[in-house]
């Protein structure tokens, strides 16, 4: 772990140091003989599991702004993209089929998990480059979409669904089930606010994702994976990949098995291109770029239409009669 | 139709002469119909219906010659005889049509007061009912389809249609609270040929509701109620180029399409043709919703009420000659109830009768096009070919004109063509099921999610196979049931977007 020195010349704790634990009482003023700090690997979350790609490669990223040690952040390959999508498909109809109330507390039990771990956030998101001021706003805001979400699981269907007052002696309704598998391509930044927003109302309704994570700051995604993993959330239901978005989203856009794309700022040339590949089984794709205010504004960012662009509404005929 | 071979009137002529001794029917149990009578022609009168000799583009409000100066021949698939010429809408022209929408949009309907824009519609929605009969007929000669299904149906709901999208004209911000709904401005509008007045009314009346121009084009087989619709329009004294209609084929619907000053697609036909226009708009801003093709699976269960079963599924594949997107193509049934329901099956098809579209009583009219009848016996030659047994109902085929007597298989298998893919014609494929489970996968074992029906009675099980089925629209012991209140549209390669009921304004509408 890299050290970085005060102006009093003593030794501190770098912010990945207290992200893992160690107390700052810990060191010592003035020892010489340090606690040599335990690194963490940086793995992707697919299937439930925390995983390499399975092509070997990796990108580098500075440890912390202005250090010159490196952190390695897997670079998730084509196959990498192929098996996130199985494991999203396969944990489909177990997510959907939850209870809405189930799903609602899962999503606050993630708000939960995401608020034990706010200072590892908020590390991560300043060794990205963010002012620790910035990085603990962003994950308070994190923090309150999950939750705002949890609450969204079991109500938005009343919003959505109608009853029809079809001409006849028929009972008819409306209301919307989840698609399937979703690949998004998180913001850039906000890394993990972003994030967040972008996942949350996709699996709110019972979708489950692929999620190409920002490449800007790859770290702070499998941050939030982590807390996805103790939060009770069935493994496949979120995938998180680090990697090119250019290498791997046109596959994604390809597959027969995602029902729909979620693209955040992607560029309009590859947006075109995605777009166009994307007829091969009519996927529903959506586009767009908000801006870092944008996604701060929870007023509009919590609203049920997000949750709306990845529902399809099914209508069900019944006579009524004696 | 000149190649009875096709047409199962050769295979079951000889069975007519022995009908009750089939192998169909075991020992004494089948039905004999209607070989004993001729039933009476009973043709709705025609006289007083004008067919111009020649149909020009609507646009701004006025009748014009296209700039191809091109005309096309539309003729009745019953008799084969030609009905009108209509225009060739060449790019050119749609480029006036999308103009004068613009420009209509920013002059008159987007200035309109809500309400006065919803009198409008229901301008509309009147007329269609003081000229039902007229449309009814027009609709059954360009078509094919039975007049009583014309008369009955297509027109009711087109005129339904409009006015239930009317009265949401003024309502827009109670549809979507604290949303601020705004139009999109001009829509290009491409349907089909299996519903024209009908489509065009699912097209333009939330369009226009909303608060869009629009650009419709009808399908270049079945253009003339679209055009009687736009003489409606016309009457109804709405603003000029706020509704506009260009005829023509394929490529005057890809430059509908392919407008770059349209704002919004809707189409409605193959799915094929939606993957190109979904295509064709990637990577710009434009609004799109498509309502494609569909291999709809219709599931009885041995517990379900059986006569009422069977005339849904009759309904539900043979409904406009099976010229329906949501057509109750497959029939899964509950290998125990199988035999009896293909039996009664078999003797509920020979009591169709087939023929003139005009007379009150036919209950299959004629195949839309000649194209359409080769796409039909293609596949169906297919099914023979790879090892399904077919039945065709033993109805004589008139001789002209294009038919197909209503056919089903059995002994399909999930791999067979005619299980897969859409026949868009009288053809349904028979599979069996033993369990739930294995009803719903078999359902859902389509690149297709636009509708499905189920046949119980049991009330639990409805709902709980209605929830697995991926399709957009669950009739559950009915088929093949439509309201303007009761949103429609698909699930997968079905499309996307929902038309009907409030969902259906969303189509045309902005909202936060």
């Amino acid at each position: 772990m890299a050290k970085k020195k005060d102006e009093s010349g003593q030794p501190t704790m770098s912010a990945e140091t207290s992200k893992n634990g160690a107390a700052d009482s810990a060191a010592p003023a003035g020892a010489t003989l340090e606690r040599v700090p335990v690194r963490k690997a940086y793995k992707m979350y697919v299937g439930g599991a925390f995983i390499r790609s399975e092509s070997g490669r990796y990108t580098q990223v500075a440890e912390a702004p202005g250090l010159s040690t490196k952190e390695n952040v897997s670079r998730a390959s084509r196959k990498d993209g192929r098996d996130a999508v199985k494991a999203a498909f396969g944990a489909w109809s177990g997510w959907s089929g939850r209870t809405a109330f189930n799903r609602g507390q899962i999503l606050y039990r993630l708000g939960e998990m995401m608020e034990a771990r706010k200072s590892e956030f908020v590390s991560s998101l300043a060794n990205s480059g963010l002012s620790r001021e910035e990085a603990e706003r962003e994950t308070l805001s994190a923090i309150d979409r999950a939750i705002a979400y949890a609450g969204w699981c079991d109500k938005y269907q009343s919003l959505f669904s109608s009853l029809n007052p079809v001409g006849g002696p028929h009972f008819n309704f409306t209301s919307p089930e989840s698609m399937g598998v979703v690949a998004i391509v998180a913001p850039a930044r906000p890394a993990l606010l972003g994030l967040t927003g972008a996942i949350l109302p996709v699996i709110a309704s019972g979708n489950t994702c692929v999620v190409l994570a920002s490449e800007a700051d790859p770290r702070t995604a499998v941050v939030f994976s982590e807390a996805l993993a103790t939060s009770d959330l069935p493994g496949g239901v979120v995938n998180i990949l680090t990697g090119s978005v250019k290498e791997v989203l046109p596959h994604l856009a390809k597959h027969m098995e995602v029902a729909a794309l979620d693209l955040h700022g992607v560029d309009a040339s590859l947006a075109k291109s995605i777009e166009e590949s994307a007829v091969i089984n009519v996927k529903r794709v959506r586009t767009r770029s908000l801006t870092q205010a944008d996604w701060f504004d929870a007023a509009s960012a919590e609203t049920p239409r997000w949750i709306e662009r990845f529902i399809e509404m099914k209508t069900i005929w019944h006579p009524a009669g004696p | 139709m000149s190649a009875p071979e096709t047409s199962g009137a050769a295979a079951a002529s000889s069975a007519a002469h022995e009908p009750a001794k089939d192998k169909r029917a075991p020992e004494g149990l089948a039905l004999q119909f209607g070989s004993a009578w001729e039933y009476a022609p009973a043709p709705e009168a025609a006289d007083h219906v004008k067919i111009e000799p020649r149909y020009e583009l609507f646009i701004g409000g006025k009748w014009q010659a296209p700039q191809s100066k091109k005309y096309f021949d539309t003729i009745s698939p019953s008799t084969e005889e030609k009905l009108a010429e209509v225009a060739d809408a060449s790019a050119a022209d749609v480029d006036l049509a999308v103009k004068a929408a613009r420009t209509a949009y920013e002059k008159y309907w987007s200035k309109l007061r809500p309400i006065d824009r919803g009198k409008y519609v229901y301008r509309i929605s009147r007329a269609l009912q003081e000229k039902a009969r007229e449309l009814a007929i027009v609709e059954s000669m360009d078509g094919g389809k039975p007049i009583k299904e014309s008369r009955d149906f297509d027109v009711v709901q087109a005129a339904a249609h409009f006015f239930y999208y009317a009265g949401w004209a003024d309502k827009l911000a109670y549809a979507f609270p604290g949303r601020n709904p705004r139009a999109l401005g001009v829509a290009g509008q491409v349907i089909p040929w299996n519903f024209p007045l009908l489509m065009a009314a699912w097209k333009l009346a939330p369009a226009l509701a909303t608060g869009n121009t629009c650009v419709l084009k009808p399908a270049e087989t079945t253009p003339l109620t679209a055009l009687l619709l736009a003489k409606i329009i016309e009457e109804c004294d709405l603003p000029p180029g706020v509704v506009n209609v260009v005829t023509g084929a394929g490529a005057t619907g890809a430059a509908v399409v392919g407008h770059p000053d349209v704002d919004k697609v809707a189409f409605t036909g193959s799915t094929d043709v939606g993957k190109k226009i979904q295509k064709a708009i990637a990577g710009t801003k434009k609004k799109i919703t498509l309502e494609l093709g569909g291999k709809a699976a219709n599931i009885v269960f041995a517990d379900a009420p059986l006569d009422q079963a069977i005339e849904g599924i009759i309904g539900g594949i043979f409904f406009n000659q099976g010229h329906v997107c949501c057509a109750g193509s497959r029939l899964l049934v509950e290998e125990s109830a199988a035999e009896m329901v293909i039996r009664k099956l078999k003797d509920r098809m020979s009591t169709l009768r087939l023929g003139d579209p005009l007379d009150k009583n036919t209950d299959v009219g004629a195949i839309n096009s000649r194209m359409q009848l080769e796409k039909i016996r293609e596949l169906v030659a297919s099914g023979e070919k790879e090892g399904a047994e077919r039945f065709s109902a033993p109805c004589k085929l008139p001789k002209r004109g294009y038919w197909f007597a209503p056919t089903i298989f059995t002994g399909v298998s999930q791999s067979h063509r005619i299980a897969r893919e859409e026949i868009f014609g009288p053809v349904l494929a028979i599979q069996t099921f033993r369990t739930p489970d294995e009803a719903v996968e078999k359902a859902n074992n389509t690149m297709y999610g636009l509708s499905a029906g189920i046949w119980t009675d049991k009330g639990a099980k409805s709902f709980w196979v209605a929830q697995r089925l991926r399709a957009g629209v669950v009739w559950a012991n009915t088929y093949n049931k439509f309201d303007p209140s009761s949103p429609f549209g698909g699930y997968k390669e079905s499309g996307f977007g929902r038309e009907g009921g409030r969902q259906g304004l969303l189509a045309y509408l902005e909202v936060d």
